[in-house]
């Protein structure tokens, strides 16, 4: 893996790769050099294509190390699977399906047979960027991004599927809903999803029904 | 029984709880948040005896007023004001014993832009992740103070007046903030990147707990596309497309797609929350440490 290390301020690093699930491999390598006691960070945070180390007391020293690191493959995702009901009726279904060339009814089936993983989480507290559809199923943001996109909303842009923790303005194409809750800072933990979470959507009926267990 | 809380009778533009923040929680996309001029509140907190990681209140501008229930010390410091107690002016910058029922007045900012009122016990508010301060990106912590609201305090930890007056920087004329370049300073054009660091931007009045946003030179990208979100620091010096930097502060998002272009040292970040819209801003490339 070849890694390019970028310093940023006086106490932290940008650790650049090349693809996603390097990013993954390397995230996944440092929480484990953390929690041996081998690293000194404040914030582990891991992005697209990167991983930033913050609130590091040596950064120079923390860069030399990885600029030599060996860091193994990502390690087998041990996590129990999170399962997210949702119902797949959003607004932009046929937009959608359109992109993927298929029919509306088949965007469930694709979207609920993928095993998505949490790749980062950012834009709000318990936001997840989850990875797991093939690149053929990317699709653009919108246009023109809602100012309320509804809390639960499920919802595609680019390579990503995320799930809003709460009501907020978006771009990203809305493809269904669901009742989980993302965020709860009363709950541990208060995310349900953090990076490396495995994530299935499993379709339930509509809102007041029953869905399927 | 005695009530310790304080009765908010005049809310002011924006007032927010504000402790040390929730550090820690970025990989899930939650803000550092608390105070942007952390000295100025650590500072309000020791003039009244309280821990360094006791929840003061920030306001912006306007000041605010406040009833306390039973007899309270308290310290307002931060943006220069007038302080009164039942309309006697009382001492800026020092503890200060306000009787039960009494209004504690913290006026306009003179210079400035952000004052901090402490007092004794700390605002005991619920914390939320560790911290009890309002993030505004993220809506965590308490909402804003409106008329009206009850902060309940916590016990007096130690005699107060540890220190009877405290020193504090006088808010700038011109904001002069120390930066070092990169991540992403190989985006911008050689014109920019010089640019950025000899011209004189100004602070816009759009700026806020998230960003201190400048007008000025606009910077040109030497790298058109997008930027892959990746992780975002305090002080990290943004440009979004329009090409005016914008210097991230407390509230700021844990992640972005905009480069950034430097980052502004941690020390030189108290004197942005304190540099009011029009102030002149020049960024000066130093050494890392």
């Amino acid at each position: 893996m070849s890694l390019r290390v970028l310093p940023v301020g006086d106490d932290a690093l940008l650790v650049e790769v090349e693809s996603g699930e390097q990013a993954e491999a390397l995230h996944a390598e440092l929480l484990r050099r953390r929690a041996a006691g081998l690293l000194r960070a404040r914030e582990i945070v891991p992005a697209a294509r990167t991983v930033l180390l913050d609130g590091l007391a040596d950064p120079g020293r923390v860069a030399s190390e990885l600029a030599v690191a060996d860091v193994p493959a990502a390690p087998p995702r041990e996590h129990e699977i999170v399962e997210i009901p949702t119902r797949y009726d959003g607004p932009d279904l046929s937009e959608v399906a359109a992109h993927w060339g298929v029919r509306e009814q088949d965007v469930a089936r694709i979207h609920a047979a993928a095993e998505f993983r949490v790749a980062f989480c950012g834009f709000a507290p318990g936001f997840g960027y989850l990875t797991g559809l093939p690149a053929r199923y990317d699709v653009p943001r919108r246009a023109t991004p809602r100012t309320a996109v509804p809390a639960g909303s499920v919802a595609l842009a680019g390579p990503y599927t995320g799930v809003y923790p709460r009501s907020s303005p978006g771009g990203w194409q809305l493809i269904g809903r669901t009742d989980a809750v993302l965020f709860d800072p009363a709950r541990e933990p208060a995310a349900l999803l953090s990076p490396g979470t495995r994530v299935r959507f499993v379709p339930a009926g509509p809102a007041g029904s029953a869905g399927p267990a | 029984m005695s009530d310790r809380a304080l009765v908010v009778v005049r809310a002011g533009a924006l007032t927010t709880v504000q402790d040390r923040g929730r550090p820690g929680h970025a990989h899930l996309g939650v803000p550092r948040s608390g105070a942007l001029d952390g000295p100025a509140a650590a500072l309000v907190n020791r003039l009244v005896g309280n821990s360094a990681d006791a929840a003061v209140l920030e306001t912006t501008l306007d000041g605010c007023a406040l009833r306390p229930r039973s007899e309270v010390t308290v310290a307002v410091g931060g943006a220069p004001c007038r302080v009164r107690v039942d309309g006697r002016p009382v001492a800026w910058g020092a503890p200060v014993r306000v009787p039960a029922g009494a209004v504690l007045d913290v006026g306009a900012a003179l210079s400035g832009v952000r004052g901090y009122v402490a007092a004794a016990g700390g605002i005991a508010v619920e914390p939320v992740l560790g911290s009890r301060s309002t993030d505004l990106l993220s809506g965590l912590g308490p909402a804003p103070l409106t008329n009206g609201t009850v902060l309940h305090l916590g016990r007096e930890l130690a005699p107060y007046a540890r220190v009877d007056v405290g020193p504090q920087p006088a808010p700038p004329g011109e904001l002069v903030l120390r930066v070092t370049p990169g991540p992403r300073a190989d985006w911008f054009t050689p014109e920019a990147v010089r640019a950025f660091t000899s011209r004189t931007f100004r602070v816009s009045s759009a700026s806020n707990r998230i960003g201190l946003r400048t007008e000025g030179p606009v910077l040109e990208r030497a790298v058109d596309g997008e930027l892959a979100s990746e992780g975002m620091v305090l002080g990290a010096v943004q440009v979004p497309p329009a090409g005016r930097p914008v210097v991230f502060l407390a509230d700021h998002p844990t992640t972005g797609g905009y480069p950034v272009i430097a980052v502004v040292r941690a020390t030189d970040l108290p004197a942005a929350a304190q540099a009011r819209p029009g102030t002149p801003v020049r960024f000066v490339a130093v050494r890392r440490r």
